[in-house]
């Protein structure tokens, strides 16, 4: 067991020590306790120390929810009381939900050696094609409605994957340049198709779609009216699909080959090529299906505002989850409670959210340096790999 | 100077690679510094140049403790080393190369005095014979001549002590000889020299005395007239080794790879492979001899249809194959041992297991309709270690933790693991130590005479004398010449690779 855990380590002290910089960040910013500290020193430094306490307070209970809430709905028993107490909870879930599906996706185009950038434009195109199949398939039973309006989502984003994906097993186009631009070109379309009046809102001079009422992903908690749809399972089910596929099919096999050592996977018979644009379908496709997810689920309409960069804090999820599906999900989550948590801290304490993309950076940061961590918490280089000095006598 | 080593030790997180190692060379001698891969040879040299500390022991020059805590010590020390990979920028040329980090300034703001520099490699070169031409840029020299440029590097600094590792693993055999003649000359001129190697027959030849290392610790010291190629081989290994695998006579039955006037391009586009005529028959192994980039990786790249081929045929069993890809002929029942393990044969960070599926995953029985079976992969698996002598703690043990010879059986083991009428082996035994060859060889005689064509392109004079039931040389992109056992003596065929015929 404690084997199974140990990857853990790394992230989770990352995370502590990203905690500890943003105090300081806190404590050096505090701009009226450092102006007392001639005068009262002792006062200063608990009245800062209070503010740090106060602040990742407020964060915590602004991403899980208030314990005194969660009392009170339990004396009244009141659902409306159940809804207040929970809705942080929710909306925690809620912003982790799109960040599960777009890290899921650049976990698998990593895993795959493919370095795909392109998961915003991926994001968008799979929620503009879920907007057009609704629209298309309007008056039709809304089950049906939906499952179309997602299938159309995991479309689009399969295209925009399997452009970068074609050019570069094809022509060797680098797909970190593709996919980058292919996201400018997304956004472009998107800008396109809202003008389009099949698709824009005709009462709004805003680049806004019709209103989705009609194809909503249902809630998972309905009597307590809360945002939280099914889109948040299905991500967990795709987690585990991805693990699935990864670990337990022979085109995973190639993937991870692939991703692994290109040379030794083309003279072992795999294709090359094939491996490149599975594995951009297939991270495009799960954008998409986030995209879908996003715009029938969390908000209500299409428009540009339906992405806020998802694609590419996927990148740093997909590797503080060590590009495992589990890990990207715990990394969402943390993600998800951090965005969620940073608007109840800024309302209670009035520290910026900035703090939070300050520490989410410094995460990221920690994760990418691991060696880093390691140091500061002397821990001991893991068991011995190919390349520690152990290995000794190189292949002559 | 007189070197010695006393009882040096130094332990890595599980592995005790040095264990009380006491060496001493004296003023003007060589010492041969004979192991096996993970023996502690390059533990102990990289802490006599300064990367690693030892955990105890001492390190004297001529009977005076030094302590080198970092590679700038030893050389100031007067050690020198050249690596087994030299470490040259190719775009500079000799005098450059050899003066780098300690170069002769001149002027007020410190510019390189190229000519005060160069006037000391010429000399240097003329007093060791290295005939090293002083304004040749190192890109354009051949590998032999680099290695003179490391020499020359190391003498450049002062060093009277010079440790080479492993220096004859890329040279052609007169290049060696000719590295034996400069190591002679060195120690006549008074430089101590450690000669680091795993090949036998080298320490006879050139060391005053022969120091064997055996996981971690000295197994012997021994004079070279006093020894012999099978004492050495036994201490090395702890057992008696077989040094040439027996073999009965080849019994050649039909044609399984024949090649019609192939020609194959390399990756700069310039033909790599000329016309080259060739059939290996089932039962008989025909071994192609040749110094490294001859045109024999684009060979094998071309047979195992890894790389297009230009013009010419290519038939395995009788099937055209000249536009087949890798899993096509794979499919045709060919085994590809690849020149580069951890390159072209492995995926290090995989398990044993995966490795040893990697090119037949998609087949009955591991695949079952695009699912992997891993009960039935971990089964077999499992058979292949015990069958295979795979030392590994599980199979579940990253590939790239074991060593070069386990990564080399989990690469024959899996080639060998279904039926096959052709073998294609590109330096099948490249790094391994004495043990590791003889199993490997005597596998490979075990699949010809279960009727396999082999084909084996080997850098390893032995390695091609060992093994050929033929032996084919290649030099400059052709087959310049094809030898029958019986008329493949060493001096034979090192002229052709050599290019005289």
């Amino acid at each position: 067991m404690r084997k199974r855990l140990r990857p853990l380590l790394v992230p989770a002290l990352a995370v502590l020590s990203a905690f500890i910089v943003g105090s300081l960040f806190l404590l050096f910013t505090d701009i009226k306790h450092i102006g007392m500290l001639t005068t009262d020193p002792v006062g200063a430094f608990t009245g800062a120390l209070g503010n740090i306490i106060d602040a990742y307070g407020a964060l915590i209970v602004g991403a899980f929810g208030d314990p005194k809430r969660f009392s009170t709905a339990l004396q009244s028993g009141d659902i409306h009381d159940w809804t207040i107490a929970f809705r942080p909870m929710s909306e925690t879930l809620v912003a982790a939900t799109p960040l599960m599906f777009t890290g899921l996706a650049i976990a698998v185009s990593f895993r795959s050696g493919v370095f795909n950038i392109g998961g915003d434009g991926q994001f968008v195109l799979g929620a503009l094609g879920a907007t057009v199949v609704a629209l298309m398939f309007r008056g039709m039973p809304a089950p049906i409605t939906l499952v179309a309006a997602l299938a159309g989502g995991i479309v689009f984003g399969a295209v925009w994957g399997f452009i970068p994906g074609f050019l570069k097993a094809r022509t060797g186009a680098h797909e970190v340049i593709t996919t980058i631009m292919l996201n400018y070109v997304a956004l472009q379309i998107v800008q396109l198709a809202l003008r389009n009046d099949f698709l824009r809102q005709s009462t709004s001079s805003q680049p806004i779609s019709k209103v989705l009422d009609f194809v909503r992903v249902p809630q998972l908690i309905p009597f307590l009216g809360l945002r939280l749809h099914w889109g948040f399972i299905v991500a967990l089910l795709v987690a585990a699909l991805v693990s699935w596929f990864l670990f337990k099919t022979t085109k995973g096999f190639e993937l991870r080959s692939a991703g692994l050592n290109l040379t030794a996977a083309r003279y072992a018979g795999m294709s090359a090529g094939g491996s490149i644009i599975l594995a951009m379908v297939v991270s495009g496709a799960l954008a998409g299906l986030g995209g879908a997810f996003q715009v029938m689920g969390s908000v209500t309409q299409m428009s540009n505002d339906v992405n806020s960069g998802y694609g590419w804090t996927a990148i740093a999820l997909a590797l503080l989850g060590g590009t495992r599906p589990g890990g990207v999900v715990a990394a969402a989550l943390l993600f998800g409670a951090l965005n969620n948590g940073g608007h109840g801290m800024q309302v209670a304490s009035g520290v910026p959210l900035d703090l939070l993309v300050f520490i989410q950076a410094l995460v990221i940061m920690f994760v990418a340096a691991p060696d880093l961590v390691r140091k500061i918490y002397r821990l001991r280089q893991p068991a011995i790999e190919s390349g520690a000095p152990a290995a000794e006598g190189a292949p002559a | 100077m007189r070197l010695e080593l006393r009882e040096i030790t130094k332990q890595f997180p599980g592995v005790l690679a040095n264990d009380r190692i006491s060496i001493s060379a004296d003023r003007g001698k060589v010492l041969g510094l004979l192991g096996e891969n993970g023996a502690g040879k390059t533990t102990l040299m990289n802490i006599l140049s300064g990367l690693y500390r030892p955990d105890s022991g001492e390190i004297l020059i001529d009977g005076e403790p030094r302590l080198f805590s970092d590679p700038a010590d030893a050389i100031t020390a007067g050690i020198g080393m050249v690596h087994q990979h030299f470490m040259l920028v190719p775009v500079f040329d000799v005098v450059e190369s050899v003066a780098l980090g300690a170069e002769p300034v001149t002027g007020l703001v410190h510019t390189f005095d190229r000519a005060t520099a160069r006037k000391r490699v010429v000399e240097l070169s003329a007093q060791y014979g290295l005939h090293v031409d002083p304004d040749a840029k190192i890109e354009d020299l051949p590998v032999g001549v680099r290695q003179r440029v490391e020499i020359l590097k190391a003498l450049y600094r002062k060093s009277d002590i010079l440790v080479l590792d492993e220096p004859s693993a890329v040279l052609t055999p007169g290049e060696t000889e000719e590295l034996f003649a400069i190591i002679r000359g060195l120690a006549a001129g008074g430089t101590t020299v450690i000669f680091i190697t795993h090949k036998l027959n080298e320490v006879l030849e050139v060391a005053d005395t022969i120091t064997v290392l055996r996981r971690g610790r000295v197994a012997g010291t021994v004079l070279p007239d006093e020894t012999s190629r099978e004492e050495l081989a036994n201490l090395m290994v702890g057992r008696d080794v077989e040094l040439t695998v027996t073999r009965s006579p080849a019994k050649p039955a039909g044609v399984v790879l024949e090649l019609v006037d192939l020609n194959v391009r390399d990756d700069r586009d310039s033909m790599a492979v000329r016309g080259v005529n060739l059939e290996v028959r089932a039962g008989e192994i025909v071994a192609v001899a040749g110094v490294q980039g001859n045109g024999q990786t684009e060979l094998v790249e071309a047979i195992t249809g890894l790389r297009q081929v230009d013009s010419g045929s290519l038939r395995i069993g009788g099937q055209v194959v000249e536009h087949a890809s890798p899993r096509r002929v794979s499919d045709l029942g060919v085994a590809h041992i690849p020149e580069d393990r951890s390159r072209d044969g492995l995926i290090g960070s995989m398990t044993v297991e995966e490795n040893y599926i990697l090119d037949s995953y998609h087949r009955d029985p591991y695949s079952n309709g695009g699912r992997l079976d891993w009960k039935v992969i971990g089964e077999k698996a499992e058979v292949g270690v015990r069958e295979f002598d795979i030392r590994t703690p599980s199979i579940e043990t990253h590939v790239g933790a074991l060593s070069g010879g386990n990564q080399q059986k989990v690469i024959v083991a899996r080639e060998f693991s279904r039926p096959v009428q052709l073998v294609i082996a590109a330096q099948p035994t490249r790094g391994l130590d004495v043990g590791s060859i003889e199993y490997i060889h005597r596998r490979i005689i075990e699949q010809r005479d279960a009727g396999a064509a082999i084909l084996i392109v080997s850098t390893e004079l032995d390695e091609v004398l060992a093994l050929g039931d033929r032996v084919a040389v290649m030099f400059a992109g052709q087959i310049v010449g094809v030898l029958s056992s019986d008329q493949a003596t060493k001096e034979a065929v090192g002229m052709l690779m050599g290019g005289v015929h």
